[in-house]
């Protein structure tokens, strides 16, 4: 049976699988104009963000390879982090040591954590998703617990900065100042005016690296196996279930170095709302950038985080010149985020689908001929 | 013993267990000074608030759809027969009625269009479902902002456009069958009867539809979709029915929820209101692919009664607010007890 594929074919078929980019890039090629920002000024803020993002939505790279699509239980990770950096402010650690040190204390409650979300998504096979994403409004139930009532009361926090008033609990927003951009101004550069986070682009890019060297282990390529087919890869000797949960394990870990990375960016800690758009940000950043629930790349995940902050930076902007007010941009680029994960799910579940009935029509045709 | 082992297996530890919890909340709370006839109205006037909200659950499960993580699509149709029906200034059972009259077309056309997508997305329902909830509500909180209402009781006072974000009711239907029929015994304790008959009545429907041929044809479509196909049933037809008795459901709901409630919360205020409902049928013993009106029934009470007992009896116990994230951790703890479940088949 050979196929040919003609030149509409090819065309129809790359609009097809970059649906989601290419619409983005439009809509963002009229934005920008609207929204009369400069190109300076638009460069310099997507140099900070991609440093402050890309960290996250890299470590929903490698649960998709493993098949289990996208780790919403990223905020796991995050909320361990989190954690990590209400107790090193606590303690008095400053500057990148402080950073460090919050990353070496949250490491094992992130494994930990991921270890639980692998079991709990062992048992939910097929749902891995939705499964992920209540677990993180689960557990984040049980960080506000902690946070809002065993700080302060079973944790001993000294630091009277941190702690509401009425003596227990952590207040709504925490300022990290000790901290913030310490790993961005570690080497300082300018170049034309722009100035360049480079310590966390060479944190990112060591990570880009390890990703890419993991593909290529004997782990690497059983996590891709049983992202294929569980069923062949545990007859050919693929501990399926341990392949996932150290995949869980790895894209928590990293979360939540993430998030840390993220905070000494931002700068204030928001205590209790921070850590649940976490995932829906990056899971739509990764998505914009064009993966789908199946596969993701390095190069998405650049494309998408760079789409995705160019869409948050010019849309409120866009929305006060065409409508007149500025909270229907704000409404609009939340709109956009939850629409573009709804959009790529259901692109990609509609596409696959589709691929079924063509195999299925595809041997009834070798038969008749 | 072997009745009790039964029993246990049939009724599943966590609902035991939350049984158990809401009884003892009940007999320790005289101890903390807490009235118990105020509770159990509370517990009732939150049973009937919700109860047709998690009614609206059951046709999709039965289908094969999941459990219907995008009620805020149903719930979005409610609000727009709300704010309608008050801006065409309609008051008392007109109001109302008429909120359910132009609730309903529109929760159709939605549930419609919501179902063909779920058709195209089999296997994948409950995650699409979930970001077609929060996106169409994020979508509307951009509609409340341009949509030329101008009823001077709904719109923003000092910029005279844009819906506020809470309307009340009152003065409209607020209460309107809360109050109706309503049993007073003694100064604490109010029984909402309409709001109960209304419940039964929604229910009785769901019931009746479920023994019609199309019911019957909706559940043989869940077991078994291969075997419905087989005996001559459109498959795709009948889950976008359930879909669309489910988003009228939820639209139906959200307005006997606003007129007890008094209020009706736009912009951000239906984001989450799936997450309860959908716990409620799950903690009342329905499971991701079954679920039936005694679920819903058990099943809200038990979740409404832990809703109202626990931040009383905990404020009265030990001085401390920690009774909403208790809820959040039992909610959202129970949804993925449920989907961690073995089901009928796994992909």
């Amino acid at each position: 049976m050979t196929r040919r594929y003609g030149l509409k074919d090819v065309i129809s078929h790359f609009f097809i699988n970059n649906a989601v980019p290419i619409i983005f890039i439009v809509f963002i090629a009229f934005a920008i104009p609207i929204s009369g920002f400069s190109g300076p000024y638009l460069t310099q803020q997507l140099v900070i963000r991609v440093s402050r993002d890309s960290f996250l939505v890299l470590s929903l790279v490698l649960p998709i390879m493993a098949g289990m699509g996208i780790n919403f239980g990223m905020v796991l990770g995050a909320m361990s982090g989190q954690i990590a950096i209400i107790l090193v402010l606590n303690w008095g650690v400053q500057g990148v040591g402080g950073l460090f040190l919050a990353m070496a204390v949250a490491t094992p409650m992130a494994v930990l954590l991921g270890w639980f979300s692998g079991l709990i998504l062992n048992k939910a096979k097929g749902r891995e998703m939705v499964t992920s994403m209540m677990l993180g409004f689960f557990i984040s139930g049980i960080y506000q617990l902690i946070v809002l009532y065993f700080m302060g009361k079973l944790i001993p926090i000294h630091n009277p900065v941190l702690v509401l008033s009425r003596g227990y609990g952590i207040r709504n927003a925490l300022s990290l100042l000790t901290m913030r951009m310490s790993l961005d101004n570690l080497i300082p550069l300018k170049i034309a005016g722009i100035s360049i986070p480079v310590a966390t682009y060479v944190i990112i890019g060591l990570l880009c690296l390890f990703i890419w060297w993991f593909g290529k282990t004997k782990l690497g390529h059983d996590m891709r196996a049983v992202g294929q087919d569980m069923g062949v890869s545990e007859d050919s000797g693929i501990k399926v279930e341990r392949t996932r949960i150290l995949a869980i394990i790895l894209s928590t870990v990293l979360a939540c170095y993430g998030q840390i990375i993220y905070l000494q960016n931002i700068g204030t800690l928001n205590t209790y709302n921070g850590a649940d758009q976490t995932a829906t940000f990056a899971a739509a950043a990764l998505l914009i950038g064009g993966a789908s629930v199946v596969k993701a790349s390095i190069p998405n995940v650049f494309i998408g985080v760079v789409l995705f902050h160019l869409m948050f930076l010019v849309s409120p902007m866009a929305g006060k010149n065409l409508m007149g007010s500025a909270m229907i941009g704000e409404y609009f680029r939340v709109f956009v985020s939850y629409g573009v994960i709804a959009l790529a799910l259901a692109l990609y579940a509609w596409k696959r689908l589709k691929e079924r009935e063509r195999a299925r029509r595809s041997l009834r045709g070798t038969k008749e001929s | 013993m072997h009745r009790l082992r039964q029993f246990i297996d049939r009724a599943g530890w966590p609902r035991i267990i939350i049984g158990l919890v809401l009884l003892s909340l009940f007999l320790v709370a005289p101890h903390w000074g807490v009235r118990i006839d105020a509770s159990l109205m509370d517990t009732i006037i939150r049973f009937g608030m919700n109860g047709v909200m998690v009614l609206a659950m059951i046709p999709m499960v039965q289908a094969g759809c999941g459990l219907n993580f995008g009620l805020p699509l149903g719930i979005i149709a409610g609000l727009l027969g709300a704010t309608l029906s008050i801006e065409l200034g309609l008051v008392g059972v007109a109001g109302f009625a008429g909120a359910i009259g132009i609730a309903i077309p529109l929760a159709c056309l939605f549930g419609w269009g919501y179902g063909v997508l779920l058709n195209h997305v089999k296997g994948d329902e409950m995650m699409i479902a979930t970001y077609v909830g929060f996106s169409s509500v994020s979508f509307m909180s951009i509609m409340w902002m341009v949509l030329p209402y101008h009823n001077p009781t709904m719109i923003w006072g000092y910029s005279g456009q844009g819906l506020r974000t809470t309307v009340s009711v009152d003065g409209f239907w607020a209460k309107i069958l809360d109050n109706l029929l309503a049993i007073h015994i003694g100064p604490n304790f109010m029984f909402p009867t309409g709001t109960i008959l209304f419940f039964a009545l929604m229910a009785w429907l769901m019931w009746a539809f479920f023994h019609t041929k199309t019911g019957t044809a909706m559940t043989a479509v869940g077991s078994n979709p291969d075997y419905a196909r087989a005996s001559g049933i459109s498959v795709d037809r009948m889950r976008t029915t359930s879909v669309i008795l489910s988003t009228v459901y939820g639209a139906i709901g959200i307005l006997l929820y606003e007129q007890s409630y008094g209020f009706i919360s736009l912009y951000n205020g239906p984001f989450f209101m799936a997450l309860p409902a959908v716990a409620a049928v799950l903690i009342g013993g329905a499971s991701v692919n079954k679920a039936n009106i005694t679920n819903v029934v058990i099943g809200t009470i038990l979740f409404q009664g832990i809703l109202t007992m626990a931040p009383s009896v905990i404020n009265a116990a030990i001085h401390s607010d920690a009774a909403e994230v208790v809820r959040l951790i039992v909610s959202n703890g129970m949804i993925v007890y449920a989907l961690t479940r073995a089901t009928r088949k796994s992909r």
